[in-house]
């Protein structure tokens, strides 16, 4: 029986927002831009990434390309990130482009500035997508085929959406609520759609290499491709293994020093000893399987945390009064044809700007702290609303009544 | 005279009344020695200004009056001390300072809690009369509530060992009455007050660029300015503003400050769905600490209990109108504010809404306020303070 690996790789940075005064406002509207050694620059962050994930880990890749015709990979990458690597580090951006020389590497579709756009203004959701399939093309001469909302947040409108927008196939986390016994190791299709594929991430294998693998204490640390590949090989029911992850996994949340790198590289050696193991992209899975079955979504669900649900990013009133102020603002700010002013706007709908404002676990220090430039989630929080008033002050200069 | 802050070295109120009181005092001809608990400088000329530093100790002084100093010690080893270590520290230098000089002396005057072991010790020493002063009480500072009990006992021991005790407000000397069981007849009220000439003018162009633009467009501003904590009773002002925004959308609420509520403070504005209606600036000094009683169209000091409440003279003298709770001091002399009982949100949420709704409410009360501030100075205060010292010098000391 045949059976393929779908290895898919997030890339996204944010434009994080400096620590912006209200002082600042009317002043200032340069909220994503600060003093190089601050913990919010963005270029800063860049730089650091580059270095520790996006270099490394491309030539890594590009290795295991030219070694194996067999092995494929997809990558979503953010207009946000995109447009940083152009300004901050070109030879990153090369590196992704030489990955998609090799015509093996799928780009998929999102919103370009990493947003919830989806749930607040279908509109502005459609506007961000399309801005994002153009950098795509401009970029990397792909045209995306298959869809991942930001946060792989997913529902039967999303799936809806897609199937109706042309795409062939939408990513989503595989969550026992939305799969019942079902195995997330097969091709699906959503309810309320014609044609439309669902890729369900197999969470358990996908974060023991996302966040178990430098786990000392984990039961199966250290993590081997060896080992990884013979539970695969175990797995009889299925037809294709959904890795799903963070591009920033591989030399960001888990350093070189854990050997992530190795396990990366010896992964295709070990999986295509048997024969009949393959490598596919998100469309060649879809092409190759039919579904099993019908899932049916009747509520939100995303890759994070325990709930796998929204609650990291709309959980708390700090976190919706910030987003719903936002996009009270879309009709002025569109109006506007200020285009600094709309790319501003944009910027600020990126999702990470709400997830700092998580105070879930604020206490225990945990994984929204690793990711947070900001020292707590009220600091987070007072910097977008004051960025926020200081868009108001744009458009009031502009003549707007808000 | 011993104290815990003097400006520009100051956490609050109480490094600015002492100043004031003293400046008042010196020029009727008081010579004061002021010690202070750390070694900077002060820039003053009416009086001495003496840090208290034991055994070649060197002391920095903290951002505020709860953090911890910097000591360094003569071998270079630096530490930080609590607030109760601290005062250990005071009183052995205290002890070394006023060692075989009790006669340069007549009387120790002793501001607020963190003096009194001191003082009670100098007292000891040198056998001289003790005044001490309350800028608040426990009780005060924790919001209604008792408060810390190792703080409470060196109030109460300082209130019976003293011979005169000077409360700042007629709601402070009855709070003391309540309290500690102190006769009336032992405590004078010294009205605090306010040095005009003490503040740097405004100048034409306010920093919160924003909210100037907003009050352009229709908005009006409602302040508050001090420290984020239970005793200042800002969830109930937030619980009013949501009230007052639900009638009054263009009001924008500004806190200026900072304190162990932020956090509570900025998750209740967002619960209470005004978020957009409530800003948070921190602790500010200098240039934007007076622009943020300017941009103010009312001034709101609703304290579960102040006993003074300087912040609120500011306010007037910056040119905003105030509303203040009935408990705090600063009613007492204040008649042209508004004033509302701490408890009461509505009627905080109905007075703060008449003022935003109308200009002309806000003009004149605040026309009203300025007369009153003009006439306000300290010669009172130090003539009653020189009459208490006067009448203690020619009595003996009560036995310590």
């Amino acid at each position: 029986m045949s059976k393929a690996i779908v290895l898919y790789l997030h890339v996204h940075q944010p434009y994080r927002i400096r620590h912006y005064s209200i002082f600042d406002a009317g002043v200032n509207h340069d909220y994503f831009d600060t003093s190089y050694d601050d913990n919010t620059n963005n270029e800063r962050i860049i730089h650091k990434v580059a270095q520790k994930s996006y270099l490394p880990t491309n030539a890594h890749l590009l290795k295991m390309l030219q070694e194996h015709p067999e092995f494929r990979l997809s990558l979503s990458i953010t207009g946000t990130v995109i447009e940083q690597l152009e300004k901050w580090s070109p030879e990153a951006l090369q590196s992704f482009k030489d990955l998609c020389a090799t015509g093996r590497v799928e780009i998929v579709a999102e919103t370009y500035h990493h947003s919830l756009a989806f749930f607040y203004s279908r509109s502005e959701f459609e506007a961000q997508v399309a801005m994002h399939r153009a950098k795509v093309q401009e970029v990397f001469g792909q045209n995306p085929k298959v869809f991942r909302n930001t946060e792989l947040s997913f529902n039967n409108d999303v799936a809806h959406w897609a199937d109706q927008a042309g795409y062939k196939g939408v990513l989503a986390e595989g969550w026992d609520k939305i799969l019942g016994w079902r195995s997330p190791n097969y091709v699906y299709r959503p309810s309320y759609t014609q044609n439309a594929r669902l890729l369900l991430k197999n969470y358990k294998l996908s974060d023991d290499i996302a966040f178990r693998f430098g786990d000392r204490n984990w039961a199966e640390w250290p993590l081997t491709a060896d080992k990884f590949t013979h539970w695969l090989n175990n797995t009889h029911n299925a037809t294709n293994f959904n890795l799903f992850m963070d591009y920033e996994t591989f030399g960001e949340h888990q350093w070189e020093e854990s050997g992530i790198f190795d396990f990366l590289q010896n992964l295709p050696k070990q999986w295509l000893k048997t024969p009949g193991n393959s490598f596919m992209t998100v469309s060649e899975v879809i092409d190759a399987f039919e579904p099993a079955d019908i899932v049916d979504t009747p509520f939100t669900t995303t890759w994070a945390d325990t709930e796998r649900d929204l609650s990291a990013w709309l959980g708390n009133r700090m976190q919706t009064q910030a987003i719903q102020a936002l996009y009270e603002l879309e009709a002025p700010i569109l109006q506007s044809n200020d285009l600094a002013l709309i790319a501003d706007w944009r910027r600020l709908q990126t999702s990470d700007h709400f997830y700092y404002m998580c105070t879930k676990w604020f206490h225990d220090g945990d994984i929204h702290a690793y990711f947070s430039p900001y020292e707590n989630p009220y600091d987070a929080f007072i910097a977008f609303m004051n960025a926020y008033h200081d868009m108001r002050y744009r458009l009031m200069q502009k003549g707007f009544a808000v | 005279m011993l104290g815990w802050e003097l400006p520009p070295h100051n956490s609050g109120g109480l490094g600015v009344a002492c100043y004031q009181l003293c400046k008042a005092l010196a020029k009727k001809g008081a010579d004061i020695e002021f010690v202070v608990p750390y070694d900077a400088h002060h820039n003053i000329n009416f009086m001495k200004v003496t840090a208290a530093q034991p055994n070649g100790v060197h002391i920095a002084p903290g951002k505020n009056a709860y953090e911890s100093h910097v000591y360094t010690y003569p071998d270079g080893r630096t530490e930080t001390i609590d607030i109760f270590g601290q005062q250990q520290y005071y009183e052995k230098a205290v002890t070394m300072l006023t060692q075989n000089r009790a006669q340069e002396f007549d009387v120790i005057h002793a501001h607020d809690w963190l003096t009194f072991r001191a003082a009670l010790r100098a007292k000891e020493q040198t056998g001289l009369p003790l005044v001490i002063h309350l800028h608040s009480i426990e009780r005060d500072r924790a919001g209604g509530n008792a408060g810390n009990p190792l703080v409470r006992e060196i109030e109460s021991i300082a209130l019976l060992m003293a011979d005169r005790i000077i409360a700042v407000s007629q709601h402070t000397k009855n709070m003391i009455v309540e309290d500690y069981d102190i006769p009336g007849d032992k405590i004078e009220v010294v009205h605090n007050s306010i040095d005009p000439e003490m503040f740097e003018p405004l100048d034409s162009s306010n920093s919160y660029v924003y909210l100037a633009e907003l009050k352009k467009q229709g908005w009006r501003m409602v302040v508050n300015l001090g420290r984020l904590t239970v005793q200042k009773n800002l969830v109930n002002l937030l619980y009013a503003a949501k009230e007052v925004v639900a009638r009054a959308p263009k009001t924008m609420f500004v806190f200026v400050g900072s304190g162990d509520q932020y956090f509570e403070l900025i998750t209740l504005a967002a619960d209470l769905g005004i978020a957009k209606n409530v800003t948070f600036v921190g602790f500010q000094r200098g240039k934007r600490w007076r622009d943020s009683y300017a941009i103010a169209d009312l001034f709101v000091m609703p304290s579960i209990s102040e006993p003074f409440g300087l912040t609120a003279l500011e306010a007037i003298g910056y040119g905003a109108p105030v509303l203040m709770s009935k408990q705090s001091g600063v009613a007492e002399i204040l008649t042209n504010g508004l004033k509302v009982n701490f408890w009461d949100v509505h009627d905080m949420a109905d007075k703060i809404t008449a003022v935003v709704c109308n200009d002309s409410l806000r003009d004149e009360l605040l026309q009203n306020a300025q007369a009153e501030y003009r006439r306000l100075n300290w010669d009172r205060a130090a003539d009653t303070l020189f009459g208490i010292y006067h009448h203690h010098k020619q009595k003996k000391a009560l036995p310590v």
